[in-house]
């Protein structure tokens, strides 16, 4: 028996039952389209997130200290001696500079506090930091500017305030050129930011920024939280990268204390969260899939019940039990295939309507999405087709042909 | 030639055994014309059955051709049926969905021949049994005559040795009942062996060796002289 005969045959078959078919088929395609738009869903927050974060500039490179590979776990010795990380202090931010694929540095000392002017008072996240901060971070002043271009280690009492704690400390009057007080220390403020928003998992207009100096000096410690690294382009960060490997390493005795964290990493870990949301998102979908693959079995041994007699002349005028088990199998491998086109139609549409209604985000379901959403369901055609395709296959062909 | 020595049919139904054939010997040579009679429950149709290798006997020996059908596999059995034995059933058996065409070249399909030849043979065998013009019906476009014709042309089409006939014209009037044995006749004059299955005594009558059954057993088998 030819391919093309035993798929016309099904064709044939499916098209005698229009409505039973049409049902089956929408119930496959409405699966299908489930994996296919909710996975573009899951695509479409990842393309959003992960394009917030690379508008930040690619450039950027983050330097911790502590090792990541031995902060987390720990050697049994360095647990038993007590090892930390040894400190980043202002003289490596400063020697960073020397290499030439790096543009901008700046260090990075937070802690909290409380800033007060007049009789209002709030709680602050207080930033140290260098002039270049605004540059690396892309901040736009409201008014006032920002921290004046002085050596780092030159502390001033002066402040740039996040938008939010201008409104908040000081009204509707102007903050500029005012006296602020942070725990014990007054300084003036020079510039007021414009609205940020959050960066970098802390709220920009909630902070005072300060020269790191200042900073250390509130907080009693000669310690730098982190260095913000600004390679000259995107191709130099995994130079730049070495770079500050090297010298960090050179000035703590040879030793490679630090952790140098690119923006690239980050986002591609968000890539990888929202990837496993998506394939997440997809496997519940498929669910419904299996589900439309009952149905194809449930309506499959109807079918073979309806048409006993039909599958026993089949027999007598010498059809092979796997004729007619191909026969079967290839009737549930066209539903559920011609199911799945249709569900990627609908899905195309679903993506189509989505996009319309949120211009924002760029929905698009992922090509292995659909490739698997139609294997997926195919797959579950075929293997609940088995059972109802071996009864037929398995009928005697006397009882068969009584049956009308 | 079919030859059939001691062959049983056994159902069991409930705690009864039903003898359905009792020790059959028979032989049915090529070319034959045979009416096979007897009242319902006589065995007649599991006989047939047997014969057409649709059913198996529970003992005995059956020898087709030459060769012993009596335990092959399915498939076995299935490829025997499609080489040597075309059916005539009394409700047509044709598919519904397909048309008098599709419905005759059926069995080539099965034997993967190309569409071409096998649509052309199926073409001809419906001229050949007056149906030239209701090729592209749908069988239930067609009258129960008209239906039974496509059958014929269906059991022909594998150029069968043996004709197995169940009731032929039991689903029809008399006057398509007469054409319909007129065209069983004369495609045993060309040559097939022809085995009718009735109750019907002026249907039963027209052949030229008759079996008469009763409880699984052949209790007559006689040659009526030919005209």
């Amino acid at each position: 028996m030819k391919p093309l005969d035993v798929t016309r045959m099904s064709l044939q078959a499916l098209q005698r039952y229009p409505l039973r078919t049409a049902m089956l088929l929408l119930a496959i395609s409405i699966g299908v389209a489930a994996v296919v738009t909710l996975t573009a869903v899951g695509e479409g927050a990842r393309r959003y997130v992960t394009g917030q974060f690379s508008s930040l500039g690619t450039e950027l490179l983050i330097v911790l200290p502590g090792r990541a590979e031995t902060s987390g776990g720990g050697s049994i010795q360095g647990l038993l001696v007590g090892e930390t990380a040894r400190e980043l202090t202002l003289d490596d931010t400063l020697a960073l500079t020397r290499s030439p694929r790096i543009k901008r540095v700046t260090p990075l000392v937070l802690g909290a506090g409380t800033a007060s002017s007049g009789a209002r008072e709030r709680d602050i996240t207080v930033l140290g930091t260098g002039s270049a901060m605004l540059a690396i971070q892309h901040w736009v002043m409201g008014s006032g500017r920002f921290l004046p271009e002085t050596q780092l280690d030159i502390a001033q009492p002066v402040c740039v305030l996040g938008h939010t704690v201008a409104r908040e400390l000081f009204a509707d009057g102007p903050a500029v050129g005012d006296w602020l007080r942070i725990g014990d220390a007054r300084c003036r403020v020079l510039g007021v930011l414009a609205e940020q928003g959050m960066a970098g998992g802390f709220d920009v207009d909630e902070t005072v920024i300060m020269p790191v100096a200042s900073a250390q000096q509130i907080f009693n410690t000669s310690a730098v939280f982190r260095i913000l690294v600004e390679a000259s382009s995107l191709d130099a960060v995994p130079a730049a990268r070495r770079d500050i490997i090297g010298i960090v390493k050179a000035r703590h005795a040879g030793e490679e204390d630090i952790t140098v964290v690119t923006q690239d990493a980050l986002v591609s870990t968000f890539d990888t969260i929202f990837n496993m949301i998506t394939a997440g998102l997809a496997a519940i979908a498929a669910i419904s899939l299996v589900v439309a693959g009952v149905l194809i079995m449930n309506v499959m041994l109807v079918a073979v019940s309806q048409r006993t007699a039909e599958i026993g002349l089949m027999k007598a005028v010498g059809a092979r039990n796997r004729q007619v088990l191909a026969l079967f199998l290839t009737e549930a491998a066209c539903l559920s295939l011609l199911g799945a086109c249709v569900g990627l139609a609908f899905g195309t549409g679903g993506i189509w309507l989505m996009k319309a209604l949120f211009p924002v985000l760029d929905f698009a379901a992922p090509p292995w999405a659909s490739v698997s959403a139609v294997a997926v369901a195919v797959l579950s055609g075929l293997v609940f087709g088995i059972l109802p395709a071996r009864r037929a296959a398995a009928l005697d062909p006397v009882n068969a042909l009584m049956k009308r | 030639m079919m030859e059939l020595s001691g062959i049983c049919r056994e159902y069991v139904v409930g705690a009864e055994t039903v003898h359905a054939l009792d020790q059959i010997d028979v032989t049915i040579k090529a070319g034959e014309y045979v009416s096979i009679m007897g009242p319902s429950g006589s065995g007649k149709s599991t006989l047939l059955n047997v014969l057409g290798l649709l059913d198996r006997p529970t003992a005995g020996t059956y020898r087709l051709q030459g060769e012993d059908v009596s335990s092959l596999s399915d498939d076995a059995l299935a490829g025997a049926r499609q080489r040597h034995i075309g059916f005539v059933f009394q409700f047509f058996h044709l598919i519904p969905r397909l048309t008098a065409l599709e419905n005759v070249e059926l069995p080539l399909v099965l034997t993967g021949a190309a569409p071409r030849a096998r649509r052309e043979r199926a073409a001809a065998i419906l001229e050949s049994v007056g149906l030239k013009a209701r090729i592209d019906h749908r069988p239930d476009q067609l009258s129960g005559g008209e239906r039974q014709r496509v059958a014929i042309g269906r059991a022909i089409i594998m150029q069968p040795s043996y004709l197995l006939a169940d009731e032929p014209t039991g689903n029809l009037d008399t006057r398509s009942g007469n054409e319909i044995l007129q065209i069983l006749e004369q495609l045993n004059r060309d040559g097939i062996a022809l085995l009718i299955v009735t109750h019907d005594p002026s249907v039963g009558d027209r052949a030229h060796r008759h079996l008469k059954l009763r409880d699984g057993k052949i209790v007559a088998d006689y040659a009526k002289a030919q005209p």
